[in-house]
């Protein structure tokens, strides 16, 4: 039958495709095509790590494209701070779920998310204020500041951990909750963190200066800092991160331009470190919303590696033992069977690797039971079979009838399957719970492709193969 | 053909209820076993060596020395060492650093930290919901599909009715095993438990639907025979295949990562063991009965005992 040669042509061709996705063969050419390494991608319980749930402020309504902003704002920020391979994600409508692979210090990632700056440019006049100084200004203008005051209060009550900054973190790191104004007095905010078009280092000027941190306004600030700088020089302006003080510089000379410099002097001189962090607090210091911690998750690297490792072992065992249960009882179907669950393997890994989907411990169980359900295709298909060779039909015959009497059933039990899994994943990121979301993804592509191997491989490999057998072996190599 | 599974299936009722209302009872009596990801809280997880391991007081006392009183600690032996699982109440970041380092410098100063997990309530408020939620939608999603599947026979909405019946008894031997299992180890309903519960739902229509799939194909060939016979009969055609899908694939799979799985992944394995089990068990005993009770409309024989099928 030609149908049948190109079916096995067609086969041979996914497999080949697919080793050479599965397999460190070929690097190169795949990091072309996919732009990218092509290996397996662990989750943090595998890997260890850290993950947290950020959430705004409770009955405060923010919109998809601020979380958006936040969360972009907040892998940037990681990011700059030299925390490797970061991510945060938007989640439903109020969360953001920020995952830090391989990390173990804690405090790293609380100075990071603590940081929810509100950044003002505050005209203090004579006043120098030490950084740390809390201060109140009349800033109202947007929304931001808004949140930023309720949050505070909220904070201090709500039973969310709250998750004190250390000194590394920066200077300006600020526990809202301790945001409690020393003086009564009320300064004049002249720009915001929202005015700076640029923030940058600069290199020390002489080998006695310390770097400097350089930055352009937005043109519609422009007009208003050099105002304000022009009358006023001299004087101190503070850099105000969530009403504390960052740092007081004073104004030298007039700028006009939009374009100024901070620096320190003598013994303030910044190093690259300091100046840097001051450049991370002005640039990415501002969130368009002040998040707070609902939920935080460690994972230490030795559970996650061992936890690999044991699954993996588990896993070829129960393969092993399957393998010998499928031929000892189904025989010859039984060992093409094993071939199609290796296919359905090769396959599935393949997809996880291209699509990429992140590999947890309730994403392999997922996969797992995918096998099964391979398996059950598999197994409804040869007992069929085994009834139309029991009834005297000849193995063509049977083959054909056997798969297509199997056929509904497997087709509406795996439907049912997708059909949850595709609710479960819907739930699962709705809310961040990557747990539930990996577990129905790696479930769906399982199913999906299990029905691809049992319409296609089992069946073809099987009707080539019955072609070597006569009719009256039928008890030998079918196990009737 | 000679095995008449449907005229004992009150008694398979009752098999069933009697594994059912133990746990349920130990609900009543205790509440659900929930761990933090519902309750919000924290959970800390530390590796000792087994002769530096601290003892439940220490603990207790180190934590109310740090401001927290209500805190539940258990340990666990593996080969590493002596693992100790402290639940308490929300721990700020300070007190979390001010533990660790009074069990390092105290207990052992090699401890190793496997996990330090903190929910706060609102969330895991919502995650309650929103798998409640996620529940009805697929049920009503499994019904709306089956009756479609069957369109071709009578009363085809039944079979969607009797999957669902057949799922609810699933969830709760799942809910049971793990009531029954915070007793005896110790177990707790967390987000892989969860995980574990919804897959047991995912693959519980799966069952059915093999079974149901019979029925189907033997209703318009059998249309002379009382419907009661052509339900056994399809059960017993498919019965080879449940036991060999169910325990000699998925259980086997289940049960080498039980043993040999890491222990993360343990307790999820047993539920999942139980709970396919389970699925299976229910297809057989559970769904294709009901479709006769209802079919002969038995209720009218029953005198008010209407609770028998609702298990």
């Amino acid at each position: 039958m030609k149908n049948k040669t190109l079916r096995n042509i067609l086969i041979i061709v996914v497999v080949i495709l697919v080793i050479l996705i599965d397999f460190p063969i070929l690097s190169n050419v795949k990091e072309k095509i996919f732009k990218r390494e092509v290996t397996a991608e662990l989750g943090l319980d595998l890997r260890g790590g850290m993950q947290v749930v950020l959430q705004a402020p409770e009955g405060y309504q923010i919109d998809q494209e601020t979380l958006q902003v936040a969360a972009s704002i907040l892998e940037n920020r990681a990011n700059a701070l030299g925390v490797s391979e970061v991510v945060f994600q938007v989640a439903g409508d109020n969360y953001i779920v920020g995952e830090f692979p391989g990390l173990e210090n804690i405090d790293e990632v609380v100075g990071v998310i603590k940081q929810t700056g509100m950044l003002e440019f505050v005209d203090v006049g004579d006043d120098y204020l030490e950084p740390g100084t809390v201060i109140q200004t009349d800033y109202t203008g947007s929304g931001s500041t808004a949140s930023t005051d309720t949050a505070a209060t909220e904070t201090t009550a709500a039973a969310t951990p709250e998750v004190a900054p250390t000194a590394e973190s920066t200077d300006a790191a600020a526990t809202e909750a301790a945001a409690v104004p020393t003086s009564d007095k009320i300064y004049h905010t002249v720009i915001t963190g929202a005015d700076l078009e640029d923030v940058f280092v600069s290199a020390p000027q002489s080998p006695t200066d310390g770097y400097a941190v350089s930055f352009t306004l937005k043109s519609d600030a422009t007009q208003v800092f050099a105002d304000y700088t022009t009358n006023n020089i001299g004087k101190a302006l503070a850099i105000v991160l969530d009403h504390k003080v960052v740092s007081t510089p004073v104004i030298r000379q007039a700028i006009t331009s939009g374009e100024g410099a901070i620096s320190g002097s003598g013994e303030n001189a910044y190093t690259y470190d300091e100046a840097n962090n001051l450049r991370i607090t002005l640039f990415y210091g501002t969130l368009p919303v002040s998040l707070e911690i609902a939920e935080s998750r460690v994972v230490g690297p030795t559970l996650g590696q061992d936890s690999l490792n044991k699954s993996l072992l588990a896993a070829a065992i129960g393969f092993i033992i399957i393998s010998l249960f499928m031929l000892i009882y189904y025989r010859l179907p039984g060992f093409v069977a094993i071939i199609s669950i290796t296919i359905f393997g090769l396959i599935t890994y393949a997809i996880y690797l291209v699509i990429p989907v992140t590999l947890t411990l309730p994403g392999i169980a997922g996969f797992l039971l995918s096998v099964g359900s391979a398996l059950d295709a598999n197994i409804l298909q040869f007992e069929r079979l085994k009834e139309e060779l029991r009834r005297g039909r000849n193995l063509q015959q049977a083959v054909d009838l056997g798969w297509s009497r199997a056929w509904p059933s497997i087709r509406d039990s795996n439907l049912a399957t997708l059909i949850t899994s595709a609710i479960l994943f819907w739930f699962g990121s709705t809310f961040g719970a990557s747990i539930v979301k990996g577990f129905a993804l790696t479930l769906a592509i399982g199913v999906v492709i299990s029905l691809f191997t049992a319409l296609f491989v089992t069946r073809t490999l099987l009707s080539s193969t019955i072609e070597r057998f006569k009719d009256s072996d039928k008890a030998k190599w079918f196990g009737i | 053909m000679k095995l008449n599974i449907l005229g004992k299936r009150y008694l398979f009722f009752f098999i069933s209820l009697a594994m059912i209302i133990p746990g349920l009872v130990i609900i009543a009596i205790h509440g659900l076993p929930l761990s933090i990801d519902f309750t919000g809280g924290s959970m800390l997880e530390v590796q000792f060596a087994t002769e530096k391991a601290p003892a439940m007081n220490d603990v207790l006392d180190l934590y109310a020395s740090n401001g927290i009183t209500d805190t539940q600690v258990q340990f666990s032996n593996s080969d590493e060492g002596v693992v100790a699982v402290i639940k308490s109440s929300s721990l700020t970041q300070e007190q979390h650093s001010a533990i660790i380092s009074s069990l390092e410098s105290d207990f052992d100063p090699n401890l190793v930290e496997l996990k330090f997990d903190t929910v706060g309530p609102s969330i895991s408020q919502s995650v309650t919901q929103r798998a409640l939620l996620a529940i009805a939608i697929s049920a009503l999603a499994v019904i709306i599909y089956i009756t479609f599947a069957f369109r071709g026979i009578q009363h085809a909405f039944r079979y969607g009715v009797c999957a669902i019946i057949a799922m609810v008894h699933d969830i709760l031997i799942v809910i049971s095993l793990g009531a029954i299992g915070s007793q005896l180890f110790g177990w707790q309903m967390d987000s892989l438990y969860l995980t574990a519960l919804l897959t047991v739902i995912g693959f519980s229509t799966q069952d059915k639907i093999v079974v149901f799939d019979r029925i189907r194909e033997n209703s318009p060939i059998m249309r002379r025979v009382p419907f009661e016979k052509i339900v056994n009969h399809s059960i017993v055609q498919s019965l080879q295949r449940s036991i060999n899908t169910q325990l000699m694939t998925s259980e086997f799979l289940l049960l080498s990562l039980a043993l040999f799985g890491g222990t993360t992944l343990r307790e999820m394995c047993i539920i999942l063991l139980v709970g396919l089990l389970s699925g299976t068990y229910s297809s057989i005993f559970i769904a294709s009965p009901i479709l006769v009770v209802w079919e002969n409309k038995e209720w009218k024989t029953w005198f008010k005992k209407a609770k028998t099928t609702e298990a």
